[in-house]
């Protein structure tokens, strides 16, 4: 138990807590709903991806429970409507607000020594906009629900769904404005609020990353939101646009939709990645290995997540040739996350490292993306994708990458960081077991997919043949250990604001900016915007003896 | 398809053989990068761990070589696999000329198909072992998705566009066929059974199946029935373009592009006649868009093919 050994700065419990943001300003309701201060934005963010996460893994309890046995236990449209809302609360109440919208907009001000975001303002604003678009979504859900995927491929979704389709773009497209609107928010932070000596090669990986997704964040979702504008007006109005029996094209709503989409999936890896970056020197007590390339390896993800969109249409019915440029240049996008795996990796190296559950979150990660990212090299690969396409072998793969990967990042850093969003320590141990359960939940739940895939089991299908069945079987089962995984840091976290003992400033020795401030930080962050006179990831070897004690 | 435990799909095409072994050189490299990346974080994570006497010395080394050494080796590594892949895929969408068409219309939620010599079936797919044979698939409504996992072989079905797919088939047997793109309430269940049978046995088969018109028959009553022939037809009054030797030859545009009429130009020709008109002809012809159905459209398009075939030797056509 590391982080409550004598060796770690962890004071004893103060008679009363210094003034912080969660103190000053009141604690009335209103002063929360009403809040500027980017910190507090953040745990509001935080709590309300925390109510969709669980409501999209109750849909996928349901899901993997249909799965049990071949025919089913849901009537067909009761499962259709359960996977498409499992998807679109995932992907746009989750994945993509996750990371960026509760530590980027908690800690990118303080990475930078600035007070505050760009726009505050905006920034309550764009919270109030995700909020809108959740309720939209769930009014959606209660109406009836919506049966289309998370893709909403025409003419399907236009002409022959009778679900509840426009609600459910609608509040997709609110929730696009909130994207943008933080986007831009970072974007502006980023370029004009850095401290005194904050150079760009002084930024830490997490505000590059943060950066680079903010950047697909504007660029990427108004393509998103002209795509379900246009399905509105096929839909309400008949226009002819996606339906060719209106006289509509099929494949474009595929390629406007992915054009977004693909790039959305850096939205989701990309924080991901930040994340990574700074837990794992930190436990290692080392730089991170190759500081510029995995900087500009996460920029170079901004320009190339755009190139390979139609990746998802090789059996679509694309031409040839587009089908033979888009895997190349998938081929190529691959060769930066390699170089980011290879540099976490070389990270390692001739380290000082130690196993607290943030780091064990980290290393699930790398090992989890890395098999995503490898399954990635088979769905990239022509002929291979014509037969795995729409099976779930891409089921496996995609969660590989969002949930092995996005969600084990967010874990880690939410972990990382919590001492300083909370000013207390949670229980180590049982954050260890958590990590541990989820990452082998995650496998025993995913694995069997790929397997299922490569057998020809279809995406989408609430009963199948039963050759299928014991694949299924053992997923579900899976599923149970990562259900309880991922629902015992909701235990540990909220005992750990009443009875964990107090963090320091800087519980894990680590060198960011946003260390050198108390926890939880006072309203403004820093009582003197500070000067910046040294590159991130400064860590020194542990001073040996010493410390050798508490740690068995 | 018996019950049980499996492990690998049956491999049932000539195609699905190539495949297998493009899955196993993808297995052995990823499995290979893996061992290493894994190897590594565990070699280092037991060796550096916290209060380990491992030798850490000069702890920052030369990261620019290795670095460029690691991104070009990756690279190398991902160039080799995507052409394989690509050269595999190539060939999947390069038919033999010989092949044997067979329509097939999807809706929801059935796969109708017909034989070009008349037999319908509704959710199965009778062919002959050793052929090579070519789907042309159309939809009714919805995108689908024909997938037939044991040949290794799946491509979208779309509305108002013909999307072609070959295959040919090596072992008798009974194969799967599914849905792969969602298609609404009954996606699940709209599967069916490819039945791979030996020459002798298929053509008993399809004689059993009555003897039926074959679709170039029941085209060329179609292209009376629907006045193609009054334009189009040897005492045709109108000045429209001749349809033999038509099919599978370039065709000059008014506006100066070529296509080449395969069958989803002529079912466009059909549906949208002002969408590409043929060089040198009036833009005279009405769209039947909306009054022929698929099986009609099949069958004309049937027809016309025939018109084609059946006089190779009829060159140029003759000048406008
Ligand atoms: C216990 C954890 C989870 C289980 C057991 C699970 C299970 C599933 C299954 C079986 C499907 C396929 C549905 C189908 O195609 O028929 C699916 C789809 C999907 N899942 Fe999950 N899932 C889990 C967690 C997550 C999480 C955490 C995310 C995102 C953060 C996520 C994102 C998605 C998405 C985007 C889809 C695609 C939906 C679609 O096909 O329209 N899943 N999930
Ligand atoms: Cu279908």
């Amino acid at each position: 138990m590391t982080a409550t050994s004598p060796d770690r700065a962890v004071t004893a419990r103060p008679a009363a807590q210094p003034p912080n943001y969660l103190t000053e300003g009141g604690s009335t309701l209103r002063s929360w709903l009403l809040t500027h201060d980017h910190k507090r934005i953040a745990i509001l963010y935080a709590l309300t991806i925390t109510v969709f996460f669980f409501f999209g893994g109750a849909a996928a309890a349901m899901i993997r429970l249909n799965l049990v046995t071949p025919p089913g236990i849901f009537a067909a449209d009761t499962y259709n409507r359960l996977f498409s809302i499992h998807g679109i609360v995932m992907v746009w109440f989750f994945l993509i607000p996750s990371i960026p919208n509760t530590l980027g907009n908690f800690l990118l001000p303080m990475m930078i020594g600035a007070k505050d975001l760009a726009f505050p303002r905006i920034n309550l604003l764009s919270w109030y906009l995700f909020v809108v678009a959740g309720v939209v979504a769930l009014v959606a859900v209660i109406a009836g629900g919506v049966d289309t995927g998370w893709t909403f491929y025409t003419p399907f979704s236009t002409m022959y769904s009778n679900s509840y389709v426009i609600l459910a773009i609608s509040a997709v497209f609110i929730s696009g404005f909130s994207s943008i609107l933080t986007g831009l928010n970072f974007i502006v932070t980023v370029h004009r609020l850095r401290a005194p000596g904050m150079t760009w090669y002084r930024l830490p990986i997490f505000v590059w990353s943060n950066y680079s997704t903010a950047i697909i964040l504007v660029l990427a979702t108004p393509v998103l939101a002209i795509t379900l504008a246009l399905l509105a007006v096929e839909r309400l109005l008949q226009v002819g646009i996606f339906d060719p029996a209106l006289g509509g094209d099929p494949l474009l709503f595929q390629h406007l939709f992915w054009f977004y989409s693909h790039p959305a999936v850096y939205i989701m890896i990309l924080p991901g990645f930040g994340v990574i970056s700074e837990v794992v020197p930190c436990f290692s007590r080392k730089p991170i290995f190759g500081y510029k390339f995995v900087a500009w390896a996460s920029v170079s993800f901004t320009a190339v997540s755009f190139l390979v969109w139609a990746h998802h249409m090789f059996v679509a019915g694309m031409s040839v040739y587009a089908a033979l440029v888009f895997s190349l240049l998938s081929y190529i996008i691959a060769v930066p996350s390699a170089i980011k795996v290879f540099n976490w990796t070389a990270t390692l190296h001739k380290g000082w490292i130690s196993f607290d559950a943030p780091m064990l979150y980290a290393l699930g990660f790398i090992g989890l993306f890395t098999t995503g990212g490898l399954s990635g090299l088979f769905t990239a690969n022509l002929a291979f994708d014509v037969h795995v396409t729409d099976t779930y072998f891409v089921v496996a793969h995609f969660h590989y990458i969002m949930v092995g990967g996005m969600v084990s990042a967010y874990f880690a850093g939410l972990h990382f960081w919590w001492p300083k969003i909370t000013g207390r320590i949670y229980h180590e141990w049982w954050a260890r077991i958590a990590a541990l359960l989820i990452f082998v939940g995650f496998n025993l739940t995913f694995f069997p997919q790929f397997i299922l895939g490569y057998l020809g089991m279809e995406r989408r299908y609430h009963s199948y043949p039963p050759e299928f069945q014991f694949w299924n079987i053992l997923s579900s089962a899976g599923a149970s250990i990562l259900a309880l995984g991922y629902v015992m840091p909701l235990f540990y976290l909220t005992w750990s604001l009443y009875r964990g003992q107090r963090a320091g400033a800087n519980p894990w020795a680590a060198t960011g900016l946003e260390w050198t401030t108390p926890s939880p930080p006072p309203k403004h962050n820093f009582d003197k915007t500070p000067t910046v006179t040294r590159p991130p990831y400064q860590y020194r070897p542990e001073p040996e003896p010493q410390d050798a004690q508490g740690h068995a | 398809m018996n019950q049980g435990i499996h492990f690998l799909p049956e491999t049932a095409s000539a195609h699905a053989g190539e495949m297998d072994w493009l899955f196993a050189g993808l297995m052995i490299t990823s499995a290979m990068i893996l061992a290493l990346v894994f190897g590594l974080m565990l070699v280092f994570c037991v060796r550096y761990r916290r209060n380990s006497g491992a030798e850490r010395g000069n702890r920052l080394g030369k990261t620019w070589r290795v670095e460029v050494g690691w991104t070009v080796a990756t690279f190398v590594l991902f160039l080799g696999l995507y052409f394989w892949g690509a050269n595999l895929y190539l060939k999947l969408h390069r038919p033999p000329d010989d092949t044997t068409d067979i329509f097939v219309v999807a809706k929801q939620w059935m796969w109708k198909v017909e034989h070009p010599s008349g037999q319908r079936e509704i959710n199965e797919l009778h062919v002959p072992v050793d052929r090579p044979i070519r789907l042309v698939m159309t939809s009714q409504d919805v995108i689908h998705d024909f997938a037939v996992p044991a040949f290794r072989i799946r491509r979208d079905v779309l509305p108002g566009r013909y999307e072609s797919m070959w295959f040919r088939p090596t072992k008798v047997g009974q194969y799967r066929l599914f849905c792969a793109e969602f298609c609404g309430t009954e996606h699940a269940h709209m599967t069916g059974i490819v039945t791979v049978m030996e020459q002798g046995d298929y053509q008993r088969w399809l004689d059993a199946q009555g003897p039926g018109e074959t679709l170039v028959a029941q085209g060329a009553a179609l292209f009376r029935q629907y006045g193609c022939s009054g334009c189009h037809g040897p005492a045709g009054t109108v000045h429209a373009p001749p349809l033999e030797g038509l099919f599978g030859r370039p065709v000059p545009l008014a506006d100066g592009s070529m296509v080449t009429a395969d069958e989803g130009y002529i079912r466009d020709s059909i549906l949208l006649p002002k969408s590409r008109i043929a060089a040198g002809y009036p833009a005279i012809m009405p769209s039947y868009d909306g009054q022929i159905g698929e099986e009609d459209l099949f069958k004309l398009v049937s027809y016309v093919k025939s018109l084609g075939n059946a006089s190779p030797g009829a060159g140029e056509r003759p000048a406008p």
